[in-house]
């Protein structure tokens, strides 16, 4: 079995990573997952929170939220619809991305009428978004 | 014969207005290689996205229980047009080149019965398809403040259309932008985003079999929505770059037809100048000669 996988991290906007790594820590929507060379094909959506990537000269952390991952025996490809590097997170960017979980969970709430489904899946991205937070030493004001 | 203070006011003017012409010209240049980069960047998500999404489209896609948002919802009575154009004008035929693809469109679906709703992205679009298709207009997005198109405005849009379409606004909806070939050559495209179509690559089917986490069906309920979102992401990308190509090229053909014109007005203007001389000195001779 091979050390080594190729890793791609993109957004929409740009690539933000692509080396040859040992393992890749996802948080999958189902939880927490980590893939190594020659994990089975798996397609994960993700759920906001850190990406953490070990590679052969140290580790590194990117805060991803919402999006895919595809995870082949030879690679993974993280495909992020936001994802910056773990220090480039500051304490706005926290409060922009927090605004925006809360709107759409307020947005859902009204549209919805409190039916499980759609509120729910807002009110776990909102509880994710904070949970992130806390994990990385920053306020979420709830 | 124009006098010769005129010509040379003239001459001046047009001068200025090659100042600025060419101004333009570069600055669109500039910009025009940003946003190339830019489109270039997010070629590696797209790329990725599209296949994910087409493997999972195609083994969804039959079921009955396929989202609305890749089988459609049975009908096309009711059609979306969603315009991308510029902000801003001078930049040749690149708006009118869009809005008259969206207005044939639009024209071809009248005709068949079908009802037509419009959504413009950019001032430009909205002002032009106002005049014949402007009770059909439904809404419009002001990018008018965004200096830089990033992924969010894409996302405000798709979610625009979206909300429109769970609430059974309409049945299909396409997308009309304009694809980036080179400097000189843009084609105005329309692409249907929903019901979502991907490109079924034939005979390479995939070579490995995914797992899915969630399930196949939860994942493609939540890819689908993005998908609109990149879809029209990259194509206010295209949009961007055949904008600011169009303009280039429009801004090349203006500096270079004033260029032209100054020659014509300067030759003109020493002709004019050699005239009075030759005029003058006939008088002054003439003169002479009489005493």
């Amino acid at each position: 079995m091979a050390d080594t996988m190729q890793f791609d991290l993109v957004s929409p906007e740009r690539r933000l990573a692509s080396a040859q790594v040992v393992s890749v820590q996802i948080p999958g929507t189902d939880g927490e997952l980590t893939a190594m060379p020659g994990h089975s094909a798996t397609i994960t959506t993700l759920r906001p929170g850190i990406l953490t990537v070990d590679g052969p000269d140290g580790q590194s952390q990117y805060v991803v939220t919402g999006g895919f991952a595809e995870i082949t025996t030879t690679g993974v490809s993280v495909l992020a619809e936001r994802a910056l590097a773990r220090e480039d997170m500051t304490q706005e960017i926290m409060d922009e991305i927090m605004e925006e979980a809360k709107n759409t969970y307020s947005k859902q709430k009204e549209a919805f009428d409190n039916q499980p489904g759609p509120v729910d899946d807002a009110a776990k991205l909102l509880s994710d978004m904070v949970a992130m937070g806390e994990n990385m030493g920053l306020s979420a004001k709830k | 014969m124009p006098n010769l203070k005129d010509l040379k006011n003239r001459i001046a003017s047009v001068k200025n207005t090659r100042k600025i012409t060419k101004a333009m010209q570069m600055v669109a240049a500039a910009k025009l290689r940003r946003a190339q980069e830019a489109a270039e960047a997010s070629r590696p998500y797209t790329e990725r996205f599209n296949a994910v999404m087409s493997s999972l489209a195609a083994s969804v896609g039959g079921s009955d229980t396929a989202p609305k948002l890749l089988s459609g919802t049975g009908k096309d009575d009711v059609h979306l047009l969603l315009v991308l154009t510029a902000e801003k004008g001078l930049c040749g035929g690149f708006n009118a080149n869009i809005a008259k693809k969206a207005r044939a469109h639009a024209q071809k679906l009248i005709a068949e019965g079908k009802e037509v709703k419009i959504l413009t992205v950019g001032k430009k679009g909205r002002d032009q398809l106002k005049r014949d298709l402007g009770k059909h207009m439904v809404g419009h997005v002001d990018l008018t403040e965004v200096k830089r198109i990033g992924y969010v405005n894409a996302q405000d849009i798709a979610v625009d259309v979206l909300n429109r379409f769970d609430e059974g606004e309409f049945d299909v909806a396409t997308m009309f932008y304009s694809e980036f070939v080179n400097v000189v050559t843009q084609i105005p495209t329309a692409l249907q985003i929903i019901p979502a179509k991907f490109e079924q690559s034939e005979g390479t089917a995939p070579d490995v079999l995914f797992d899915y986490e969630p399930s196949e069906e939860a994942i493609l309920a939540d890819l689908l929505p993005r998908g609109v979102a990149t879809s029209i992401f990259s194509a206010l990308l295209e949009n961007g770059a055949s904008e600011q190509g169009a303009r280039m090229s429009a801004m090349d053909n203006a500096t270079r037809n004033a260029g032209e014109m100054i020659d014509d007005l300067t030759i003109e203007y020493n002709r004019s100048r050699q005239a009075v001389i030759t005029n003058e000195l006939i008088e002054i001779i003439s003169g002479a000669e009489a005493l």
